[in-house]
């Protein structure tokens, strides 16, 4: 069957794995990022998103399974797969013989570009790195060669851009300046896959979200749903102790306080009855609907697998 | 951003790696003083000291040839060896272990591309740095700008930095840190240029070393070299050329391959 290249998704990952060694990295992952998606790739460290995504560059090769890009083959077709695809490396990597603005010609002369001066002018000016185009890589702070890593990405104009941890170790401002940045790409038509240990970032910014754990796909769903699903009232309570029945249920305890995940307000009546039967004296009460974080922690523990089979 | 208020850009294909040529002139040239003046201040002063020492007391071809004027294309041949190998090995390790050898993985360019690039730039110091000790060893020895076949003289420079570039291509590869790339350099690279006849013709070796000799490929690129200069060689110029001619193309395969499955640099 034919299919128009516009119809094909920006991404697709079909039964990717990877072993290194003993250690499965990847053990059989399908994903499917539409073209113009912001998709988040999450997972604690080890989880295999790094291992996903160096395939996807070309950086790593499956054992087995296929990737591709704008329907390219990144093995088969790496060429016209890497002209469609712009990685932002999760280290702060650069050359230190180079300018910026040699740095950002060179990357755009890799491709075959030529005439790319103004552009360059135009990406130096989105990033705020005009006043430093002719400083050279090392003179720059961190946060200034993270831009210039986002620059690197973005110079052949791919439409499809993966940021790989971007804003570890990044200050606050930054951060902010860098994502709506990344949002005004995704708004342009731009497809965004971003990897992030922040958990409320991935929740403000992508509308749709893969969580792995151990090389494999366990949760996959819109933002949104992902939230429904486990929807319900994060407590903090600060008191002595729990009551007994409630032994076992915080999922943290921090300063005195006990963070409890409740599915709906009878269990808050129950506990506060709980509380009052064995006189337990309760100092402070905070309520919070459920984020990203506590679905996170509840899939990672394994209450989401029944859940998350059925996306896959 | 997409569209940019630029103009479209103009992807011109299979000139990408004329980028990667370009900068890896640039990163050489950038520190020319390093990459150029240092090593030809270097084969200077073995010219003065061996050349002072030795050139009462050593004959070469039957007396034809003065020891300073046979040691001039030894040290030129010399310089453009070990510099080429400098230029791609130190490009490719410092690109690994600082980790922005990803930006050029990253790319469309092709296994024979990035060969092609790396090769060329390290032939260009080791041209670069061969004709600047040719230039100053010229005021000690002026006869050998008397060349007999200078065109020897330019396919064997050449065809010695293609190797000896394709040879730090490799160990650039293969090294994962400074001193394993360094124990290349100076248990395989050095030795086999030192014993290669630079400083002696292998005629006045003992019979083992003078056959030992004929085993280093090395001994072919400077002896054909030589030829270039004074119309006389310890082997035929047509030998060392086959022979030489056929190490590079068997290291340009191999290199290749290295590339193409990503030994080393594609996990």
């Amino acid at each position: 069957m034919h299919v128009a290249p516009s119809a094909l998704p920006a991404v697709a990952f079909s039964g990717i794995a990877r072993r290194f060694g003993e250690v499965r990295a990847l053990d059989g992952i399908d994903i499917e990022v539409a073209r113009g998606e912001f998709f988040g790739l999450l997972g604690p460290n080890g989880a295999g998103k790094t291992t996903l995504i160096s395939i996807l560059a070309g950086l790593v090769r499956a054992d087995r399974g296929s990737a591709q890009v704008m329907g390219h083959d990144v093995d088969a077709d790496y060429r016209a797969a890497r002209r469609c695809l712009g990685v932002v490396p999760q280290e702060l990597v650069f050359d230190p013989f180079f300018t910026v603005r040699e740095t950002l010609r060179f990357q755009a002369g890799y491709f075959g570009l030529t005439r790319v001066d103004d552009w360059i002018d135009e990406i130096l000016a989105h990033l705020d790195l005009t006043a430093k185009a002719d400083a050279n890589m090392r003179a720059l702070s961190g946060g200034m060669k993270r831009r210039v890593l986002v620059g690197q990405a973005l110079v052949h104009k791919p439409p499809v851009i993966v940021l790989d941890e971007p804003t570890a170790g990044v200050d606050v401002e930054l951060r902010q300046s860098l994502w709506a940045f990344v949002r005004k790409l995704n708004r342009e038509g731009h497809t965004i896959i971003l990897t992030t240990h922040y958990l409320e970032e991935a929740e403000a910014l992508c509308g749709r979200i893969a969580m792995l754990k151990a090389g494999r796909v366990v949760a996959l769903d819109t933002t949104h749903n992902l939230l429904a699903q486990f929807a319900g009232i994060t407590a903090k309570l600060t008191a002595e102790r729990l009551p007994a029945a409630w032994a076992g249920r915080a999922f943290r305890r921090e300063a005195g306080a006990f963070h409890l995940a409740l599915a709906h307000y009878g269990e808050l009546e129950r506990l506060l009855a709980d509380l009052s039967a064995e006189g337990i004296a309760v100092a402070a009460l905070a309520l919070a609907e459920t984020d990203l974080e506590q679905v996170f922690l509840k899939i990672m523990r394994g209450e989401g697998e029944a859940a998350s089979a059925g996306a896959r | 951003m997409r569209g940019g208020r630029t103009a479209p850009l103009e992807a011109r294909e299979g000139r990408g790696w004329l980028m990667l040529l370009r900068k890896e002139l640039l990163r050489f040239w950038k520190v020319s003083f390093q990459t150029i003046a240092a090593p030809v201040l270097t084969s200077l002063l073995y010219l003065l000291v061996f050349a002072h020492v030795l050139e009462s007391h050593v004959a070469v071809y039957d007396g034809r040839v003065g020891y300073t004027a046979f040691l001039v294309p030894g040290l030129v041949m010399m310089a453009v060896l070990q510099n080429a190998f400098a230029n791609s090995s130190s490009s490719l390790i410092q690109s690994k272990i600082t980790g922005n050898l990803i930006f050029v993985l990253l790319t469309p360019l092709s296994p024979a591309e990035l060969f092609g690039a790396y090769v060329l730039g390290a032939m260009a110091r080791g041209l670069a740095v061969g004709l600047g000790v040719f230039a100053v060893t010229l005021w000690f020895a002026p006869p050998v700008l008397a060349m007999a076949a200078p065109l020897w003289s330019v396919a064997f420079a050449v065809l010695g930095s293609a190797i000896l570039g394709t040879l730090g291509l490799i160990a650039g590869i293969w090294a994962e840190k400074f001193d394993q790339l360094a124990a290349f350099q100076n248990f395989l690279i050095l030795p086999a240029t030192f014993l290669s006849g630079v400083f002696y013709s292998i005629h006045s070796l003992p019979p083992f070393w003078q056959a030992a000799s004929h085993l280093n490929p090395f001994f072919y690129m400077i002896d054909g070299f030589r030829y270039g200069f004074f119309g006389v060689s310890d082997t035929s110029p047509w030998l060392s050329l086959a022979i030489v001619a056929g190490f590079a193309v068997a290291l340009a395969a191999l290199t290749l391959a290295l590339i193409g499955r990503g030994w080393r640099l594609r996990a």
